[in-house]
């Protein structure tokens, strides 16, 4: 199935500081290492695989993660896996 | 001939493991800390000398007590459980005998977990509507504090040992919907109990190993919270779509959703992948935690005590976990 949604990674960068309480509006980049949010443990691993599931349909495993660093490495993942 | 729920009796060990405990105990957490982690205040923690079957003969004396249904009137009782009492004979039939039920009956053990419920349920209705017997009696009783190492934080703040007994009875009336099983045993060590039983049983280096968690004599549970996790995301919404097809409903025809209580995270991650409101979700965590099979009879319970469930409700029941193993159907009331 192929999926046309046009998916921006200021929407993406957008739902992770609404996600996050404790990440302020504006903090988050494309270059921001997802794994430098205060705190970052197993949780958030989780809060994030969720996020990605419910908004894009795309669910992500643990090692997606652990090979990600920045937020655009996790937007390219999330963009991959959508054309599958 | 149609079966009904008519009755739902748990027993909750006293002694009770608190945040500000937990947090005594893991310093490296406050009391505050844990509960926004794990939305869980309290848990319960029975002793090796009140195991599965002891909480689920007390839940089932109480629902004698509670209800109508007569011992003499018993065809057939089902233990749920992940810590049977023995490897042989079986321990429903010896709760036959504590019980004090007659002698013809059935008596079979359930060894599932999380989706224990659902499938003795599903027993329980073919049992009935296959004419075998009128009353069946499912009991329950999970000890998940005696396979979580002390330092594993992770179980230590999320399960609770707990017991329940379930009447279900025959009825002219359609309450038990149509289910839906499933299983997968690949993956099965994602959530695991080690060196329990015949294919790996504990050793002397074992016990050595475990020597400052009491030898960890009943085996160690072990998961792979991020497997299980994405298992539950992927899975139990596959599930719910099943469910509902099998018994011609739409999400909107559910008044109310009572998943096993698995976790705060898996459940309202469930919650918003399925886009279900807040009013229609069971979350009975908080004062409970994750009693394994005993999550859902609980939950079911508090529901109808708080008037969540009332008579033409349509509830949605799932469970699903340690296997995988998976199961569910829709109560009518």
């Amino acid at each position: 199935m192929c999926i046309f949604n046009i998916v921006k990674i200021e929407d993406l960068i957008e739902k992770l500081e609404e996600e996050f309480d404790d990440v302020e509006q504006g903090v988050l980049n494309p270059e921001f290492n997802i794994k430098d949010i205060e705190g970052w443990g197993s949780m958030h691993v989780l809060v994030v695989i969720a996020l990605i599931d419910s908004e894009y349909d795309v669910l992500l495993s643990g090692s997606d993660l652990t090979n990600t660093e920045t937020i655009s490495d996790l937007f390219e993942v999330v963009q991959k896996k959508m054309i599958k | 001939m149609e079966a009904t729920i008519k009755n739902i009796t748990y027993y909750l060990p006293p002694k009770i493991i608190s945040n500000k405990d937990l947090a005594i105990e893991f310093p490296e957490f406050s009391a505050s800390q844990i509960l926004k982690k794990t939305g869980i205040n309290i848990r319960t923690r029975t002793t090796p000398e009140v195991i599965g079957s002891d909480m689920a003969f007390h839940a089932a004396e109480k629902l004698f007590d509670d209800s109508e249904l007569d011992k003499n009137d018993v065809d057939f009782i089902v233990y749920v459980t992940e810590g049977l009492d023995y490897k042989a004979p079986a321990t429903a039939v010896i709760l036959q005998d504590r019980l004090g039920l007659p002698i013809n009956i059935g008596a079979i053990d359930v060894p599932l977990g999380c989706s224990g419920f659902t499938h003795a349920l599903g027993i329980a209705k073919m049992i009935v509507s296959s004419g075998q017997g009128e009353n069946v009696l499912l009991l329950f009783g999970d000890t998940p504090s005696f396979v979580s190492h002390p330092n594993d934080f992770a179980l230590r703040s999320l399960f609770s040992d707990a017991g329940a007994a379930v009447w279900v009875s025959g009825s002219d009336k359609k309450s038990i919907g149509n289910f839906i099983y499933g299983a997968d045993g690949s993956g099965a060590k994602n959530l695991f109990v080690d060196q329990s039983s015949t294919r790996n049983p504990l050793d002397q280096k074992w016990l050595d190993s475990n020597s400052d968690a009491n030898g960890m004599l009943y085996g160690q549970m072990k998961m792979n919270g991020l497997e299980i996790f994405t298992f539950s995301l992927q899975r139990v919404p596959e599930l719910v779509a099943d469910i509902l097809k099998k018994n011609d409903l739409s999400m909107e025809n559910i008044d109310l959703f009572v998943f096993h209580q698995a976790s705060n995270i898996i459940l309202k991650s469930i919650q918003r992948k399925l886009r279900i409101p807040e009013e229609k979700m069971a979350y009975y965590l908080e004062h409970f935690g994750n009693t394994v099979s005993i999550s859902i009879p609980i939950a079911l319970s508090e529901s109808i005590k708080e008037g969540r469930v009332k008579k033409g409700s349509k509830v949605l029941v799932a469970g699903f976990g340690i296997g995988y193993s998976w199961s569910g159907t829709v109560l009518y009331y």
